[in-house]
């Protein structure tokens, strides 16, 4: 029995690829299975190879394996381009349709199956994908019966015919590939699972969910990838709850729309990638400069400019901490794991009301768009803080004197009034602005002002602003990284570790204020860093350097070729820089 | 009751003597007293420029922002509150140049805001550079040659891309203008209202002379009828865009916020914003 899976399906994009690879992990998670999945995808409608790798355990995974067990393929790209991932214990399963050619090299044998002539049989060749299903499944042994409830609940609105159809050819793949395979069968079998049922998401989903849970009622955004998921669902959602969802004419529209919002006292936000982020740096500036409330979702792709649209990277980091011209109090918040992304995108509007700043959240394409397995997030942990919001009826002031929207309290952080309110009138500008909003370049005032906004960092509250697995006092490595290298580290540490290296593991949550107190200590106590991040000039290991030093002892592992780090290679070159 | 001296505040407005802003912004304080509005149920969203400070000399809730957004912020906080009167102002430069894709998509959004854009055919606080709104020929710093571009036509521009309120306005007659925006402030939808308000340092050839010289009422053409899109593209047209008067007006139009599906009728502002344990738990049970 295993305790991992790796299975693949591949063809051309718009041939439901995604849908194939869907049903199956949909199962997977129903009997309790943890998944972890990565799509490669190009940035185009139909055509071109997609493929997703779904990896399986009964226990829990958040990285993608190194290599493949069972890789189904609707067309010979998908071979040529995947086969060497394939163990000498793999097997390839491919659609007889376009004649296979297993590649000389190829450890794993290859079985032409009639995936298109039996779903023609059964009436249309759509249901190719579930005749691949029921092939993989008479080497996962698994039950016909694990696919009812989810072909039920897919195709259900469909007829009880097209459910049965689809049963079918589930059934035939199945009896077919018992029949090719003989006593293999059953070979590809899974140590069981514990059947409880769990939340498979990708990231966007959990920062959508989040959003929603913080109170959200209003989001302005343009589509773009790897971010389009999160206002897709807020615009499922939001009706139920009142809100609404603006799809702008462009991403400076959607950051100063949500600023406004904001202003009027609504929980709003937008999401975006790099092209979108590079639009909105203004807007950033003039929420920190009038004190707004912002919450700003950065999905990572490949960049720069146009870039690698459907590619992994982690290149923003730098230009989400200090762009915007001139200087503002921001925050910079990189979750890691489902949970974190739907917990910290709560923790982002708590603290942009707060703190009354902005706050941007990064994710990357994996992270935003792999599939998980997730625990179900528990709703008593849901923290709604507001801040100063003044909500008490307010005294008539002389003259019609503004009400003090940026006083210089002790804190930094002033008393903010909704528009609306009697007797709360007041002015904000993103011109420098005395107490009460009324532009000034007095230099005092200045000095004055520009203390307060900064103050208000200090009375940042973060829940874990790092990630730490640190068993030991004296390590020889400590391995950093954010976002969705984060499995991957996990894994590395646990395999260098029982081969005796001693590794400890930290993955940075807050990036901005820049956590020393947490870092500091782990980098004093490992006698070497190693910085791990999908891009080419190593920034955060350059952040790091810039706030606790260890310039002797931090070195980096860049990787800027589009797709995630592997456990394997990353090990590889871990060792490599140990040795 | 408010009155127009209710909208004052004791700011004194830095902009020049004898410029045409001075008279927008009392027709703005004038209007909204006769809508009958508060000053605190009143928010005035401004951009950058001579005329973005506008919003901070009116006593309303002011949101000086950047250059050519006034109008997203506007549309996000009337998004946020309902209930609250937005009125977003700025110059040409502000709605037509940089901001010219945000006033498309607004005109076309129909959200129930505003729109006061004070046209002065020149860039006034950058001293003197041509603007989307100067006539060919027209000699600035930028242009010492004489503008090569035509001047862009903000109510053809409104008028095609499926505005439910265009009017026109003349600071000086600050009768016609208050009214005007008064009538805008009521629509139900968006309202977009240009105003010729005149830059005296650097415009010598768009003066209040040239205006009324070249100005014709609505008003004063017999049988104009402003429910009629055709006509008043017509009319416009015919008068190369010099006539002051509501232009055209939809006053069936059924603004963004009603279409939006199960849009709060209470400002969100005031919804409870903390989710209920069941419905978090439906939200769950999706994902799984």
């Amino acid at each position: 029995m295993l305790h991992q899976l790796s299975w693949k399906v591949g063809g051309q994009q718009g041939e439901g690829i995604e849908s194939t690879g869907e049903i199956f992990s949909m199962a997977m998670n129903r009997l309790g299975y943890f998944l972890y999945g990565y799509r490669h995808f190009s940035s185009r409608i139909k055509g071109g190879h997609t493929n997703n790798k779904i990896t399986v355990r009964p226990t829990e995974v958040r990285s993608i394996a190194d290599d493949l067990d069972i890789l189904v393929a609707f067309d010979q790209e998908t071979i040529d381009v995947n086969y060497k991932e394939l163990t000498e214990n793999g097997i390839i399963l491919a659609d007889a349709k376009f004649e296979p050619v297993k590649p000389e090299d190829s450890k794993a044998p290859l079985f032409a199956v009639p995936f298109t002539e039996v779903a023609a049989e059964l009436g249309t060749t759509l249901m190719k994908n579930m005749v691949a299903i029921g092939a993989t499944a008479a080497l996962l042994n698994l039950e016909n019966t694990v696919f009812q409830n989810v072909v039920d609940e897919i195709f259900g609105r469909k007829g009880e015919a097209v459910v049965e159809k689809n049963m079918e050819a589930i059934a035939r793949g199945r009896e077919m590939m018992t029949e090719l395979i003989g006593d293999r069968a059953g070979e590809w079998e899974l140590a069981p699972a514990d059947g409880k049922r769990r939340m498979f998401m990708i990231g966007n989903d959990a920062i959508a969910m989040g959003a929603l849970a913080a109170g959200v009622r209003f989001m302005a955004a343009y589509p773009i990838t790897p971010a389009s998921e999160i206002m897709e669902y807020l615009i499922k959602k939001l009706p139920k709850f009142g809100g609404a969802v603006i799809q702008t004419e462009d991403e400076i529209a959607a950051a100063t729309m949500a600023i406004g919002a904001n202003f009027g006292g609504v929980r709003s936000f937008t999401a975006s990638a790099g092209p979108g982020l590079s639009l909105m740096m203004e807007a950033i500036g003039l929420s920190g400069m009038t004190e707004q409330p912002l919450v700003v979702i950065d999905t990572q792709r490949g960049g720069p400019s146009t870039g690698l649209p459907t590619k992994q990277e982690q290149s923003d980091l730098m230009a989400m901490l200090y762009g915007t011209h001139g200087e503002i109090p921001k925050v910079v918040i990189a979750p890691s794991t489902m949970e974190e992304a739907f917990f910290d995108t709560i923790q982002a509007f708590n603290i942009a009301e707060e703190l009354q700043l902005p706050v941007i959240l990064i994710t990357d394409l994996q992270l935003s768009l792999g599939k998980q397995t997730v625990e179900a997030f528990d709703y008593s942990k849901i923290d709604i803080r507001r801040g100063k919001i003044v909500m008490e009826d307010i005294e008539e002031a002389a003259d019609k004197a503004y009400f003090k929207r940026f006083e210089n309290t002790e804190d930094g952080v002033s008393p903010r009034v909704l528009p609306g309110q009697l007797n709360g009138i007041h002015h904000v500008t993103g011109v420098e602005h005395d107490e009460t909003g009324k532009p000034s370049e007095a230099t005092g005032n200045r000095r004055t002002q520009m203390d307060k906004r900064f103050r208000k960092l200090a009375a940042l509250k973060f829940d874990t602003p790092v990630y730490k697995n640190t068993p030991h006092e004296e390590a020889d490595v400590l391995l950093v990284g954010f976002n969705s290298t984060r499995g991957a580290l996990e894994e590395v540490q646990e395999r260098l570790n029982e081969q005796g290296v001693k590794v400890n593991h930290a993955h940075m949550r807050l990036i901005h204020p820049f956590p020393s107190a947490e870092m500091a200590p782990l980098v004093a106590s490992a006698k070497k860093v190693i910085v791990v991040e999908n891009n080419f000039t190593g920034q955060l290991a350059n952040i790091m350097k810039m706030n606790i030093g260890g310039h002797d002892k931090i070195e980096t592992i860049t990787k800027y070729d589009g797709t995630p780090f592997l456990p394997g290679e990353l090990e590889n070159k871990v060792k490599e820089l140990l040795s | 009751m408010a009155t127009f001296k209710d909208f004052r505040n004791s700011v004194k407005p830095n902009w020049c003597p004898g410029c045409g802003d001075f008279s927008v912004q009392a027709a703005i304080q004038r209007a909204a007293a006769n809508v009958g509005i508060e000053p605190n149920e009143l928010a005035v969203v401004s951009g950058i420029g001579c005329s973005g400070r506008i919003s901070g000399y009116i006593n309303s809730y002011g949101f000086h922002g950047i250059h050519g957004r006034a109008l997203p912020i506007a549309q996000g906080l009337k998004m946020a509150n309902r209930d609250l009167n937005v009125i977003a102002s700025g110059g040409d430069g502000d709605g037509f140049a940089i901001g010219m894709g945000h006033t498309i998509h607004a005109i076309r959004r129909n959200i129930d805001i505003t729109y006061v854009v004070m046209d002065n055919q020149i860039y006034g606080l950058t001293k003197g550079q041509t603007s989307p709104r100067s006539a060919a020929g027209f000699i600035t710093k930028s242009t010492p040659g004489g503008a090569i571009e035509p001047s862009l036509k903000p109510l053809e521009v409104a008028l095609t891309s499926g505005a439910t309120f265009v009017a026109q306005g003349f600071s000086t007659d600050i009768k016609e203008l208050t009214a005007i925006i008064e009538a805008g402030i009521k629509h139900k939808g968006f309202s977009f209202i240009n105003v010729f308000s005149p830059c005296v340092t650097y415009n010598k050839v768009n003066t209040y002379d040239w205006f009324k010289e070249n100005l014709t009422k609505l008003a004063d053409i017999e049988g104009y009828d402003n429910s009629d899109r055709g006509m008043a593209m017509r009319t416009v047209m015919e008068n190369e865009g010099l006539v002051t008067g509501i232009i055209y007006q939809d006053t069936e139009t059924t603004s963004y916020q009603e279409k939006v599906p199960g849009y709060s009728e209470l400002p969100l502002t005031d919804i409870d914003i903390k989710m209920s344990e069941n419905e978090f738990n439906d939200l769950v049970k999706e994902f799984m």
